[in-house]
């Protein structure tokens, strides 16, 4: 009995969900509506890009890598699919997602190719292309910004439309999160990525190529930002340089959150949903506890931290005990 | 018997390095490959623009860099070690709201000073004490601090600057060494320079870092104090990123929460570009020092040119992908070179 009480306590998503009550209890003793269905409606839509951006951030890390420039992908897919259709608005909006996936899976096959087949370390390679996509996209736009009216009503109703009273965008993060879910859990390259993570070496001998599950997790982190970029520009209907400036430490904070090591190997992606849809809580609160927007960065920082450290103290006490029992 | 030794004749022969394999190994030098793109840069830009080559504006520039040079002197030793610190930008955000805070309070300039030197160390102190205690990457330790330092100043001062310093506090940022061309921030470059070149090439505290670069598991079996080294170039990284602050906020007189913006990028890519190893143990600082002036004048030249900021980024990206591409590239080369020799010579 005590040990099952233990097991269910060491639960990282069940952690989380309840973490996640606590918050939206106390949140909503000052204000009451917050737990309406429509803000939690709210509250998710918020949240869908970043589920997306997060689960493909996830395979990167589950390698033992971090990608650094996701916001800087997101930001340049955005832009250019965004000036594609103010210059081409006879561009069917199904061709443009199709477009923006393509851009972002360039942007992160340059990632992965630089890091499989370079031998550079991944936060190198995207502290350096966070710098180079960001440039690329002022260069692309001349320091211009696409606005509202110089965009379709067909491309700002991609995430904006409803389908059983459900927004699209949330509908787009379902089906992300689907696929990936698939794809981590019951495939072959899915799988390799847990091998590649946990132990290099092993997975060497059993015959998994690290260079291919490297080249692959930046490349599909790549295409998910693509897709994010399409999302982003036509719900906030504006592309501009700075677009997701920051994103990176969002999708990693979500990771984090959810109990992934950042060593590698280790890691769900219900438990990064569980993460991003705490932060997405968290900033959606902020107005309601009347803290100004200017305290997000420092408080995702703190969260940030807090997670990471919460983490390794959970990691120590586990190889602990194992030791203990092994001794018994 | 007559077999082996004619192996080993064989193998001497392998071993024995032509004139044209030494002239090889020069040329793939690292260092020798900066003096090389050094003069390149000078001379390309010298003849490009007639502005290039004047005493007055060589000197002058260096206030544009000296700031990340600083940077990088210290992040030698972190990245030496197998760590890094994404934090530097936002520990001189912090260090020069607090220096605002200060200012803003009535105090002087060696109080200011003093507090910016302060929560740069403090702040560095924090991040060591998060990787060495308790054992968590430092690139995890210094994403999420990053946030928090810059969060922090970006919480108090909101869309507000702190623009009102003592004018004595001017000179560290904008002063010049006595009657001469000399900027103050360029000597103390120098100055910290050869401090960090002698700890690093002269001390046996500079030895332990080749050795926890090299194989820190090997270092610890050797005693030496590896924790404590880590947390060592966390905590003076962490100094070093409030000297900058001091320089930076003395430089340009007023702090937002933007301040220093992307500084970790380039001080990182000063550092990879000198020759430091990125998985640790080999680098030295003279290859940084030539980097430092190599990229300072490369982005000065294209100023010149009329070049935008955000190419110079984008330059200064792909310099840093590069700086490792490239002696990977080069590496595959030679031993791909040495493979075809042996397979001659057998």
């Amino acid at each position: 009995m005590n040990k099952k009480m233990e097991k269910i306590l060491q639960n990282r998503e069940l952690n989380l969900v309840l973490l996640t009550a606590v918050l939206l209890i106390a949140i909503s003793f000052r204000a009451p509506s917050f737990l309406a269905l429509k803000n939690i409606e709210r509250i998710i839509n918020d949240t869908a890009i970043l589920i997306m951006v997060a689960s493909g951030q996830l395979l990167v890390i589950l390698t033992g890598g971090i990608d650094l420039s996701v916001g800087s992908t997101i930001a340049f897919s955005g832009m250019a699919v965004s000036m594609l259709n103010q210059y081409n608005p006879e561009i069917p909006v199904v061709l443009l997602i199709f477009l923006g996936i393509l851009i972002g899976t360039a942007l992160g096959a340059f990632n992965g190719a630089c890091v499989a087949f370079g031998k550079v370390p991944p936060v190198i390679t995207t502290l350096g292309t966070m710098s180079i996509f960001r440039g690329f996209t002022f260069v692309l736009s001349k320091g211009q910004w696409v606005t509202a009216h110089e965009m379709t009503e067909a491309y700002m109703n991609i995430p904006k439309g409803k389908l059983l009273g459900i927004p699209n965008l949330t509908l787009w993060a379902v089906a992300v999160f689907a696929v990936m879910f698939y794809f981590i859990r019951y495939t072959r390259s899915g799988r390799e990525i847990y091998a590649v993570g946990g132990n290099k070496t092993a997975a060497h001998f059993v015959g998994v190529s690290e260079r291919k599950v490297n080249f692959m997790v930046f490349t599909v982190a790549g295409a998910l930002c693509g897709l994010a970029g399409v999302m982003w520009t036509a719900r906030y209907a504006a592309a501009v340089n700075e677009t997701a400036t920051g994103f990176e430490l969002q999708t990693v904070a979500a990771c984090v959150l959810g109990g992934v090591s950042l060593a590698g190997g280790a890691g769900t992606l219900t438990g990064v949903v569980m993460g991003a849809l705490f932060l997405g809580i968290i900033n959606n609160a902020l107005p309601v506890v009347n803290l100004s927007p200017f305290f997000q960065m420092g408080i995702q920082g703190f969260v940030v931290l807090a997670a990471i450290v919460a983490n390794v103290l959970m990691e120590q006490r586990n190889d602990r005990k194992l030791l203990a029992g092994r001794r018994r | 018997m007559g077999n082996s030794m004619e192996h080993v004749s064989q193998t001497r022969l392998i071993n024995e390095t032509s004139l044209k394999e030494r002239m090889i190994d020069l040329a793939t030098r690292w260092e020798f490959i900066l003096v090389v793109l050094f003069l390149a840069v000078v001379v390309y830009f010298s003849n490009a623009s007639p502005h290039f080559l004047d005493y007055f504006n060589l000197m002058n520039t260096t206030f544009n860099f000296m700031e990340k040079a600083i940077l990088a002197l210290p992040m030698i030793f972190v990245i030496m070690c197998g760590d890094i610190d994404i934090s530097v930008a936002s520990i001189i955000a912090l260090s020069s709201f607090s220096m605002g805070f200060a200012s803003s309070k009535g105090a002087d300039t060696p109080e200011i000073v003093l507090v910016g030197l302060a929560v740069g160390l403090l702040a560095g102190v924090i991040n060591g004490l998060m990787v060495t205690g308790l054992k968590i990457p430092a690139i995890a330790v210094t994403l999420g601090s990053s946030s928090l330092f810059r969060g922090i100043s970006q919480a108090v001062l909101e869309d507000q600057a702190y623009t009102h310093y003592p004018e004595s506090f001017g000179y560290f940022g904008q002063g010049y060494v006595g009657e001469s061309l000399v900027p103050f921030e360029l000597l103390l470059f120098v100055i910290l320079a050869a401090v960090m070149g002698f700890v690093l090439h002269r001390t046996t505290y500079g030895r332990k870092l080749y050795a926890v670069g090299n194989s820190l598991t090997a270092a610890r079996f050797s005693g030496v104090p590896v924790s404590r080294i880590r947390f060592m170039n966390m905590a003076l990284n962490g100094l070093f990123a409030g000297i900058a602050a001091v320089l930076l906020t003395s430089r340009i007189g007023s702090t937002r929460p933007n301040i220093a913006t992307g500084y970790e990028m380039e001080a990182i890519t000063l550092v990879v570009l000198g020759g430091v190893s990125i998985t640790g143990g080999k680098g030295n600082i003279v290859g940084v020092i030539i980097a430092v002036f190599l990229l300072g004048y490369l982005k000065f030249g294209m100023g010149l040119l009329n070049l935008s900021a955000k190419v110079m980024i984008i330059t200064t990206g792909f310099l840093l992908i590069g700086a490792v591409l490239i002696p990977e590239l080069l590496n595959m080369l030679k031993s791909w070179r040495k493979l075809k020799n042996q397979q001659k010579g057998l």
